[in-house]
């Protein structure tokens, strides 16, 4: 047993140093993640549904003077409550649209409750992002829940008008 | 027994280094240490580097933040790095004679570029090491009758630095706004001196925004209440016509690699008629004056006065050449998209930098679409902070449009194939930008932006 502990730890002390050790700092420079470069080079779903679509639910979130702003749009099917297509667009660096991006790529095929489970320290270490950039994903992930809710009150107040038709038609009936 | 097997092991192996660290421990003269230097990796489809690949060197546009050295200064500084290598201050020997001759005579090339006798020049490493002198060598000189320093928002940040230092050893310092074009308020100047005001300093050419400040009004100015004037030319000087005693310039700032000469020198003015009296920044052996102690660098030297006496001759021709490309930038841009802005006067700006801002599209976002031309931004993302420039702060910018601004650099190298390259870039990525942007959407709708309340985080 004795002999196993040691395999272990003289494995642990020849294990060869990492390649490229994390450079943390304020003077670091920035190295953009291939991820963020592919989607800021061939973005996915960029592009607009229209508002006024019952099935359509816009999140957005950020302000200019911040320097991001970020649209998401979900497309839902009513019976299943599945998210069917999402599109997004982006004011903002490189980090904030690959965030976005990456946030439409996800939710994708989920239903919308599990979509807000996504997480935005999910995204940033998806696309490595660096301290200085988190805030992106964070933004993404504020955009995701604004559209699932914008989509929860658009059916909200659906039903509630469907409701009061029935209703006024037995009051006159 | 058997604990004493496990340690002996572990001893054994902690002995032993790791195959990959010997060998880096064997490379000798090897720049790259454990943390992230990336090394250039180049090959005949291009260069690749932090994870992004380009076809070949990106077209160099920034010639505020340095110039490449031109090859006849080049030229003129090799002798004195491979055989005329003597120390300046050797007195005893040639090799000592012939480099104080050297500098003697790099020194009058720049005094003649601004009208100044040599004995006003001293060398230094910078215009940063100039302007620290200048601001906190004179306060500190003259601090028992001179409490108050004006200085303007607009100021490179050594400059602001040093006031906030001067300010926290107890100085008064009134950080001047400009108009929104860039310039001073000569009405605000005049009513901020007072008794006590030691020093005035005004930056001559913004190296952000290229406005040129109206130098012989304030020197006009200091001269009536008898203030010493102080100016950061590192970026103006070889470019505009520079004259201290038409301008009353006490103290001015000099650059060396910003007129294409070699990095690491600078050089600062100080008139003689009437004395201005610094305390030393730097202590030593006493050259320079006694001003700043250290080895004069002759080859540095040298370079810098043939950049100097370069930039008189072609001063008229290169400005001819660079305000014509800069028209074209200008014009090759304004013809594909509008919604182009150009910040800080239009009139009293120096040709060679153009600072644009692009509605709607965020500025370090371009940055990245711009790889293949080397370009500098105003906005916020690419310093460590979420805060865009302070210049274009200053200027009075919208907030949405300060993190949209690109600064292009024209100098004497620039050729008109590049500037085309650089617009069809330039406007390609602009236009792709814009089609992400939901605040280019909502203006095509009709929304008014302003008016939206957003949502703050």
């Amino acid at each position: 047993m004795l002999r196993h502990a040691s395999k272990m730890i003289l494995g642990q002390g020849l294990r060869s140093p990492p390649t490229r050790a994390v450079a943390v700092g304020a003077g670091t420079p920035r190295m953009y993640h291939e991820r963020v470069v592919d989607h800021y080079n061939n973005p996915r779903n960029v592009g607009s549904f229209d508002k006024n679509d019952p099935n359509v639910g816009t999140g957005l979130v950020g302000a200019p003077a911040c320097g991001d702003v970020m649209k998401l749009q979900i497309r839902v099917d009513d019976d299943t409550g599945k998210i069917v297509d999402a599109c997004f667009k982006t004011f903002g660096c490189g980090s904030a649209i690959a965030s976005s991006s990456v946030a439409t790529e996800w939710v994708k095929g989920k239903q919308t409750e599990e979509v807000l489970t996504i997480k935005n320290t999910e995204i940033a270490k998806h696309l490595s992002l660096p301290p200085v950039k988190l805030h992106c994903s964070m933004l993404a992930e504020d955009a995701i829940k604004a559209a699932v809710k914008d989509y929860e009150s658009k059916r909200a107040k659906s039903n509630a008008s469907e409701e009061a038709a029935p209703v006024e038609k037995a009051a006159d009936a | 027994m058997a604990s004493k097997h496990l340690a002996t092991a572990l001893h054994r192996s902690f002995r032993k280094p790791a195959a990959g660290t010997t060998l880096i421990n064997r490379h000798s003269l090897s720049t790259a240490t454990a943390t992230a230097i990336e090394p250039l990796e180049e090959d005949s489809n291009g260069v690749t580097m932090k994870g992004v690949k380009i076809s070949g060197r990106p077209l160099y546009l920034d010639m505020q933040a340095t110039s490449p050295v031109d090859p006849r200064v080049l030229d003129a500084m090799l002798p004195y790095y491979l055989s005329r290598y003597g120390n300046p201050h050797s007195r005893t020997h040639l090799y000592g004679w012939e480099s104080e001759n050297a500098v003697e005579s790099g020194r009058a090339q720049v005094a003649a570029l601004i009208n100044a006798s040599p004995k006003e020049i001293i060398f230094t490493s910078g215009a940063t090491e100039s302007n620290n002198i200048s601001t906190k060598g004179v306060m500190h000189f003259y601090k028992d009758k001179k409490r108050h320093v004006i200085t303007t928002q607009t100021e490179h940040k050594c400059v602001l630095d040093s006031c906030r230092h001067l300010q926290q050893e107890g100085f008064d310092v009134t950080y001047l706004p400009v108009n929104p074009d860039g310039l001073v308020d000569l009405e605000k100047l005049r009513e901020s001196i007072r008794p006590d005001t030691g020093l005035i300093s005004v930056m001559m050419v913004n190296n952000e925004i290229g406005v040129i400040q109206p130098m012989e009004e304030i020197g006009k100015i200091c001269k009536e209440f008898n203030v010493p004037l102080h100016t950061d030319a590192a970026q103006a000087l070889g470019k505009i016509p520079i004259d201290v005693d038409k301008m009353n310039i006490s103290l001015m700032s000099l650059s060396g690699h910003k007129i294409y000469g070699p990095k690491g020198i600078g050089a600062l003015y100080m008139r003689r008629r009437p004395r201005i009296r610094v305390e030393p920044q730097m202590n030593g052996g006493g050259q320079e004056r006694g001003i700043r102690s250290g080895t004069v660098p002759t080859p540095l030297v040298v370079g810098f006065g043939a950049a100097c006496e370069l930039a008189m001759k072609e001063m008229e021709y290169d400005d001819k050449r660079i305000k014509a490309l800069q028209e074209r930038l200008l014009n090759g841009i304004r013809e594909k998209i509008d919604g182009v802005v150009v910040n800080g006067s239009t009139e009293r700006r120096y040709a060679g930098n153009l600072n644009l801002s692009f509605a709607y599209v965020e500025g370090e976002s371009l940055l990245m679409g711009l790889k293949e031309v080397a370009v500098s931004s105003g906005s916020a993302c690419t310093s460590a902070s979420l805060e865009p420039s302070y210049v274009l702060r200053a200027l009075g910018v919208d907030e949405d449009m300060a993190h949209t601004s690109i600064r292009y650099g024209i100098g004497r190298f620039t050729t008109e194939g590049e500037i085309d390259r650089a617009v069809e870039l330039t406007v390609k990525q602009v236009e792709k930008l814009r089609e992400m942007s939901p605040l280019y959407e909502m203006v095509k709708e009709g929304i008014d932006i302003k008016s939206i309340q957003w949502s703050q985080h």
